[in-house]
């Protein structure tokens, strides 16, 4: 049993965090990436796009992250690619987030008034215009407080990343943890760094949810 | 080298399946049971309650809403002991998981006895009902209407937040997928086959709530 001092282990701690910290803005940027392209397949009127993505939101929202990270690490080794940890996490982490926010943000999509479709249209607009310049604009106003609020369950979605390996803020907990015999003082302070991750990002969808429904 | 996928490798293994199905389906009623019992004292607590109380709940609320439900069941499983209080996996899985469920539920209801509007209650209590009487027909019957399907999704995201509950050898569903990968190698496979176990899991909760629902609230 090796004797840290309190320093020793928040110090750690807050070393690994950065790696939480990577990992949350890669599944952040590339899921919200993919997430807008399944969003224009979900809304481009074509039957089979729209179909797969359906299908897409609902086996990435109806399975646990944990077996998509399993299915990930041992799936792509299947075809004879060695995948780190690391690499397994962040895709399955970006195809997790893609389908939620697709999700998110087709809803606010289609908040916008049909009305607003329909003039467009009648103005001769095309798909791409439409998208630029009447829909998109209005939608994204909405979207944000939603967005910023799902980035608090990818932070802690990153988690997960600790049992298939990959050293980040859990996994590091465990192995101090493991070294320390004092369980309840790191997971304690494990829980309070991911709180001081999420809490400002939960105050400021609120805020901004408060803001917007106060303009409207 | 192209892999040939072989299922046929986990028919040996079928019990361990089941039971691990068993436990994640006993595991998720009983943790939506207590989970939602612990919401509904929370949200009343919260709206009706002294305020040190409403603050008191407020920080739990935000304090478990804002960490990860894997730190939550190691605080639980490792931390506690530390502390004095022994616990079994299955044991400590179960409060990890009303916890988590108890918090988010109590958000959920609040904001269901919130849109209740004032008259109402007063009406309530002009009706000489007592405040229990009050609490129960007039606010928290229409506030469950108004939220259950934000509950429902929200009982079926902790459902599948407990495959984590493997973690602490939990014998549950994925602990299945993970002994089993570890006897016959077949990992892709075990997996996927558990995932779409979780995924028809999460379909039929949906359709049970809803049943549910429209069974307890009926349209008048």
């Amino acid at each position: 049993m090796a004797d840290f001092s309190l320093w020793v282990i928040v110090s750690n701690l807050l070393l690994a965090a950065r790696w939480t910290i990577a990992l949350s803005l890669i599944a952040f940027v590339c899921g919200g990436v993919v997430g807008l392209l399944l969003l224009f397949a979900r809304i481009s009127g074509v039957r089979l796009l729209e179909r797969f993505v359906f299908l897409y939101v609902e086996f990435f929202q109806g399975t646990p992250l944990l077996m998509q990270m399993f299915m990930l690490f041992f799936g792509v080794a299947l075809f004879g690619v060695e995948i780190s940890p690391w690499m397994a996490a962040s895709l399955a982490l970006t195809l997790w987030t893609s389908a939620f926010l697709t999700e998110i943000w087709r809803g606010c999509v289609k908040s916008v008034p049909l009305g607003q479709w329909d003039a467009a249209d009648s103005l001769g607009f095309n798909f791409v215009d439409l998208m630029r310049y009447v829909i998109l604009p209005q939608a994204l106003r909405i979207s944000v407080p939603p967005t910023v609020g799902f980035l608090v369950q990818v932070v802690k979605g990153t988690a997960l990343a600790s049992i298939i390996g990959f050293v980040e803020l859990t996994r590091a907990g465990t192995m101090i943890n493991n070294a320390t015999f004092r369980p309840f003082l790191v997971y304690t302070i494990v829980g309070l760094i991911y709180f001081a991750l999420c809490f400002p990002l939960s105050l400021l969808a609120k805020s901004l949810e408060r803001r917007l429904n106060a303009a409207r | 080298m192209i892999y040939k996928l072989q299922f046929a490798d986990l028919l040996p293994y079928w019990d361990v399946l089941v039971r691990g199905l068993a436990f994640t389906i006993l595991l998720t009623l009983a943790s939506t049971l207590s989970g939602v019992a612990v919401g509904t004292l929370g949200a009343s607590a919260r709206t009706f309650g002294p305020q040190w109380l409403s603050r008191l709940v407020g920080a739990y609320v935000e304090l478990i809403r804002n960490t990860p439900f894997l730190v939550q069941l190691f605080f639980v499983y490792f931390g506690l002991p530390a502390a004095g209080l022994k616990l079994t996996e299955t044991q400590a899985a179960f409060i990890a998981m009303t916890i988590n469920l108890g918090a988010y539920s109590t958000e959920i209801i609040r904001a269901g006895i919130e849109a209740t509007p004032k008259g109402v209650i007063e009406a309530g209590v002009s009706l000489a009902m007592t405040r229990l009487q009050v609490l129960r027909h007039v606010v928290l019957k229409p506030a469950f209407e108004k939220v259950w399907p934000a509950l429902a999704s929200q009982i079926i995201i902790v459902m599948l937040g407990s495959s984590v509950v493997s973690q602490i050898s939990a014998e549950d569903l994925t602990y299945a997928a993970n002994f089993i990968q570890s006897r016959n190698f077949r990992a892709f496979e075990s997996y996927f086959v558990v995932a779409l176990a979780y995924l028809m899991l999460a379909i039929l909760a949906r359709a049970i709530l809803r049943a549910l629902g429209s069974r307890l609230f009926p349209k008048a």
